[in-house]
């Protein structure tokens, strides 16, 4: 039965299909795997009776005959993710027990196709981290450990429970979300697959706010063909939120394993950062070399404006969570502390309800957004996000992807970076850049260090193009051969 | 543009968080390092660059003018640490 | 009315006062702004709450077209340029009755820029008051202390409800002015449809920023005094207000710009608690909405649609209708009775419809404290009663008593005269007979008239005593004329 747990998305949908085995059987045996797998502290909720009855529900549709494209299925939900009836954290203290009453979209869309949920996936808290340490639930622990070690490593972030727990068979497949990096620089430490779509792709209602401009909802999965499976049950246009895109949802499988032959692919020099591990070097050097035997054609190009991306980044982001996050103020959900008056209450509440990282970049976001800093910080930030986008508009010019890798270095250990808030930073230093320009992004395990930790690379496409994405990442997944799991020690 | 401990006090009251004295200090060094870091920008020549207010290139959508939503009270203050007939309860502000 | 009339006599000399208000005025709509709660007055607390206005987490604004529509029809009431492009903007702040921890407001690139306003003064003098913008924001909830001595009750109904912010230009000198101007823009608003106006259910206020100079020096520093809601008030507010300054100034000390707050049963401003850091909003341009852009299409489709206004409607009664200035003003004052009058004299003598509107029933309406609105008179009676006028059936002294019985309900002009038998006596023979028998009982008032031809009134007085009122005093005073030999 575990050997259920073992399958990729794609095939289980077929197994369920095919009656082999029924939603409640996989469903079963996940729940098992998980509760092996409290070591890992992937999951903050564990929802086994909800679960079960969903499972249940699948099963009567698959033996109708009917059932939609996910039926069955077993998920992971990142707890950023407003589940209804389901308490729903951000792994926060602030939102104590809260319980929405209203469902996200994306989620709702995964339930519609008849996804089962397992459960919430730890995550850094507001997802605001790069290694999933600063979740109020502890942090999250990799399944992968470096050759003859037993140190513990963090997953990345800020999505490391949905990396981890898909990496560990812990579900078939999970959502995450990406504002910096979140679902890649995660899916790189793990051995899976990432993708940040297209800012505007997914819907954001219901997904605890971030920073607006810059978080979009993900899959994180095993294979690349997983990742286009869930994307598009994710995807979709949505009237509750004003910033979703009104365009169709391509059928994103359908472009795995199409032929890459005469794409053109930018290799843009300025990722080339000093220090970068040779590993990584080589990985590159790898990924050009597939892409050109698969027949596509490599061309340099150059994003000037690159290593202003992570200060932007580190302006924007900040500003717009610490106005999104002025709601958590213990008035009307959530942590209330302190008293009797009222701005006791809401200091008091603030300070108890929110970790350190967290407050850091409320107190940041603030001091660039207070009166004589806005157009020093905020507006300058805005217009080199523009210089940057503006960078890829002109590669598109010469190519139709570009290939960088994923993250500057393997997983690292818990605790090694966390004194270091701009070594943490610098953890985005590839992924960033899509956020700030909006585009989609696509991370895939591509090789493994000398340590044997998993090392992925990435894919930046044009708006929209995600089908562009996918094709090209079928052929590296293809040619990389990637397939070792993480030895199991839990 | 140094932040000092006095400054540190200021942005806390602002954001709404308290921060015990001893940490205004450690905190205007921490976030000292990542504003000088930040300035870095300034490099960035941006003259006559517009802001990038939206990522998106379309218009902001319209909706209709009808009620679609309200009367459960339930659902809007089903977690509020404190309520009563219908009002959410919350600290008075001293005026 | 000089501009010397409007200084204030202090102590040590005349001081100007200037005005400039921002009136914050609900748009009439269904839906709230950024939500589809409803919007409107009476319900249980929190039953017109949806999730976005109870900021709950991962919940995003998407806005009302409506209420983007009254917006414009605002601006283009007010003359004002209409900016096809706009943004919103986040004003950041702490407050119970603010879910978000930020009002969504315009505060960079409004909706409308500059317009202008034509106001006038008790006297009929005009004055000019600019706007500088109009823009979109979404109002706060409620916060009520006297529940609980310890804690504030918190009602989110009117949280995200649409609301247009005028912003004058400091053109006001005088209380009066202000009072005017507020009354104007209301009365722009409402004929557009735009606001109801209602300002004691709070649904148009003022915030006064006052401020005191010398005649010809610099701009003091101006107070701003929050949300005043009716015209006394504004006035009482801005009197106590501008001798609180001048006051301060003519001791030698100086004017600290505050927010306060009028107290009606004081009658004077008091300082809001003053906060440890002047208000820093911490403007930004809102994330999770993209720019505001109209298609001028639909911008002129919206001018073309406009009700005739105030202004050009009252140019009109006045060149259409023959009226006097003063009375085209009352009936252009309130859309509604200009309809009522319209339709009243359609066909009838104008003037004398209007003279009936305003004097009488108008007048009769206030001083019951209603309007149009709740005329127990429909206005084809009134035109009904002007007709019997015209047509000579009735006296205007006997169209008053017919009047008196139309307010009470007691039937149309036609039937209360036949009811009560107020048809005018022009029947000569009637009439020459009443005059016969008053002067056969009176020979020596008839003498007497011979000598004084003023005696005539005291002949009239009788006649129509004798006739019930209903004798026609041009015929009597004819007869009466010929039979005394006057």
């Amino acid at each position: 039965m575990s050997d259920l747990t073992k399958l990729t998305l794609k095939a289980a949908l077929a197994g369920l299909k095919a009656r082999d085995f029924s939603s409640v059987d996989i469903t079963k045996a996940h729940i098992e795997a998980i509760e092996q797998a409290r070591g890992l502290n992937a999951y903050v909720l564990e929802t086994p009776d909800k679960a079960l009855a969903m499972a249940a529900e699948s099963d009567e549709r698959l033996a109708r005959g009917e059932g939609g494209p996910l039926e069955g299925a077993p998920l992971g939900i990142k707890d950023l993710f407003c589940t209804e009836g389901v308490r729903s954290t951000a792994a926060s203290k602030i939102l104590g027990n809260f319980v929405p009453a209203y469902e996200s979209t994306v989620t709702s869309q995964l339930w519609r196709d008849g996804g089962v949920m397992l459960g919430k996936l730890n995550l850094d808290e507001f997802a605001m981290g790069s290694s999933n340490e600063t979740s109020a639930f502890g942090p999250v622990i990799n399944p992968w450990r470096r050759n003859g070690s037993d140190a513990a490593l963090t997953p990345g972030g800020s999505s490391g429970g949905s990396a981890a727990a898909t990496a560990a068979d812990l579900c078939l497949a999970a959502t995450a979300t990406d504002t910096g990096g979140s679902i890649r620089q995660p899916a790189a430490f793990t051995g899976t697959v990432g993708i940040k779509p297209t800012y505007g792709r997914c819907s954001r209602w219901g997904i605890i706010a971030f920073a607006s401009s810059l978080d979009q909802a993900g899959p994180i999965a095993k294979t690349v063909e997983d990742a286009a499976i869930m994307l598009r049950s994710m995807s979709g246009h949505d009237v509750k939120d004003s910033t979703s895109l009104p365009v169709e949802v391509p059928d994103f499988s359908s472009y795995v394993g199409k032929s890459v032959k005469g794409l053109r692919i930018g290799v843009p020099k300025e990722y080339r950062i000093d220090g970068m591990p040779a590993e990584i070097e080589k990985l590159w050097a790898d990924g050009i070399a597939w892409l050109k035997d698969a027949g596509c054609e490599i061309v340099e190009v150059s994003l000037p404006h690159t290593k202003y991306a992570l200060p932007a980044y580190y302006i924007v982001a900040p500003a717009e969570a610490s106005s999104n996050l002025a709601r958590y103020d213990g008035m009307r959900y959530g942590l209330r502390a302190g008293g009797p008056s009222l701005t006791d209450v809401y200091e008091e509440s603030r300070a108890q309800g929110f970790g350190e990282e967290v407050k850091r970049r409320i107190l940041i976001g603030t001091y660039v957004l207070s009166a004589g800093y806005y157009d020093a910080y905020y507006l300058k930030a805005q217009k080199v996000r523009r210089r940057i986008a503006d960078d890829f508009d002109q590669a598109w010019q010469t190519c139709d992807a570009l290939l960088t890798p994923t993250a500057p270095s393997a997983a690292f250990a818990l605790g090694e970076q966390s004194d270091d808030p701009i070594a943490m930073y610098l953890n985005d230093i590839f992924t960033v850049t899509t956020n700030l320009a909006g585009l989609p992004g696509l991370s895939l395990p591509a090789g493994r260090d000398a340590q044997g930790l998993p090392l992925g690379l990435q894919l930046i496409g044009r708006a929209l193009d995600e089908g562009t994405l996918f094709s090209l990442a079928g052929a590296l997944e293809k040619a990389a051969g990637f397939t070792a799991k993480a030895d199991r020690w839990w | 543009m140094a932040i000092d401990a006095a400054t540190v006090r200021k942005v806390a009251r602002l954001a709404r968080i308290r921060e015990p004295e001893e940490r205004l200090e450690p905190l205007a060094q921490e976030l000292n390092t990542i504003i000088s870091w930040i300035e870095q920008l300034e490099e960035v020549d941006t003259d006559g660059v517009e802001p990038m207010t939206s990522v998106v290139a379309v218009a902001l959508p319209l909706r209709d003018d009808v009620v679609t939503e309200g009367g459960d009270t339930s659902r809007i203050l089903s977690n509020a640490p404190k309520s009563a007939d219908g009002f959410f309860i919350v600290p008075k502000v001293v005026e | 009315m000089s501009e010397k009339s409007k200084l204030i006599q202090g102590r040590t000399g005349p001081w100007e006062i200037v005005l400039g208000l921002e009136i914050h005025a609900q748009v009439a709509s269904n839906s709230k702004l950024f939500s589809g709660a409803a919007v409107g007055f009476g319900a249980g607390p929190n039953e017109q709450v949806a999730l976005v206005d109870a900021a709950m987490p991962g919940m995003l604004p998407v806005i009302n077209r409506h209420c983007v529509e009254q917006a414009v029809r605002a601006g283009l009431g007010l003359n004002a340029q209409i900016n096809l492009w706009s943004r919103f903007d986040r004003k950041n702040y702490f407050y119970p009755d603010l879910p978000q921890g930020y009002q969504i407001s315009q505060f960079k690139d409004p909706i409308v820029g500059e317009g202008i306003v034509e106001v006038e003064r008790d006297d009929g003098t005009i004055f000019i008051v600019g706007v500088e913008r109009l823009h979109l924001e979404q109002d706060a909830g409620k916060s009520i202390h006297d529940l609980d001595p310890n804690f504030t009750y918190v009602d989110l109904n009117r949280a995200g409800t649409a609301l247009m912010e005028i912003v004058s230009k400091p053109d006001m000198r005088s209380s009066d002015e202000a009072a005017s101007y507020v009354k104007k823009i209301r009365t722009i608003l409402r004929y557009l449809g735009a606001c109801d106006g209602d300002m004691e259910k709070g649904n148009l206020r003022a915030d006064v920023n006052v401020s005191v100079r010398r005649p010809g020096a610099e701009l003091g520093t101006r107070c701003e005094i929050k949300n005043v809601n009716s015209y006394r008030y504004i006035q009482q507010a801005i009197e106590y207000e501008a001798r609180r300054q001048i006051e301060i100034l003519e001791d030698g000390g100086s004017i600290h710009q505050e927010t306060r707050l009028f107290d009606p049963t004081k009658i004077e401003t008091r300082s809001m608690r003053s906060k440890e850091e002047a208000h820093d909003y911490r403007y930004f341009p809102d994330p999770d909405l993209l720019p505001l852009v109209l298609d001028p299409a639909w911008v002129q489709s919206i001018k073309d649609s406009l009700p005739e206004l105030p202004d050009p409607k009252r140019k009109r009664f006045e060149s259409q209708y023959g009226l006097s200035h003063y009375d085209a003003g009352v009936l252009v004052a309130d859309q509604a009775r200009a309809a009522f009058y319209e339709q009243a004299a359609a066909g009838r003598d104008a003037k004398l419809v209007a003279n009936w509107t305003v004097n009488n029933l108008l007048g009769r309406l206030a001083e019951n404290g209603g309007d149009i609105e709740t005329s127990p008179i429909p206005p084809e009676d009134i035109a009904g009663l002007v007709k019997l006028i015209e047509d000579g059936v009735i006296s205007s002294k006997i169209a008053k008593e017919v009047f008196d019985h139309m307010w009470a309900g007691e039937g149309t002009p036609a039937q209360v005269v036949e009811k009560f038998g107020l048809v005018q006596i022009t029947d000569t023979g009637a009439i020459e007979a009443s005059i016969d028998k008053i002067m056969a009982a009176n020979p020596d008032k008839v003498e007497a008239a011979k000598e004084r031809p003023q005696a005539l009134g005291w002949f009239v007085g009788q006649v129509m005593r004798d006739t019930g009122g209903k004798a026609n005093p041009a015929a009597v005073n004819e007869i009466l004329k010929v039979k005394l030999g006057l």
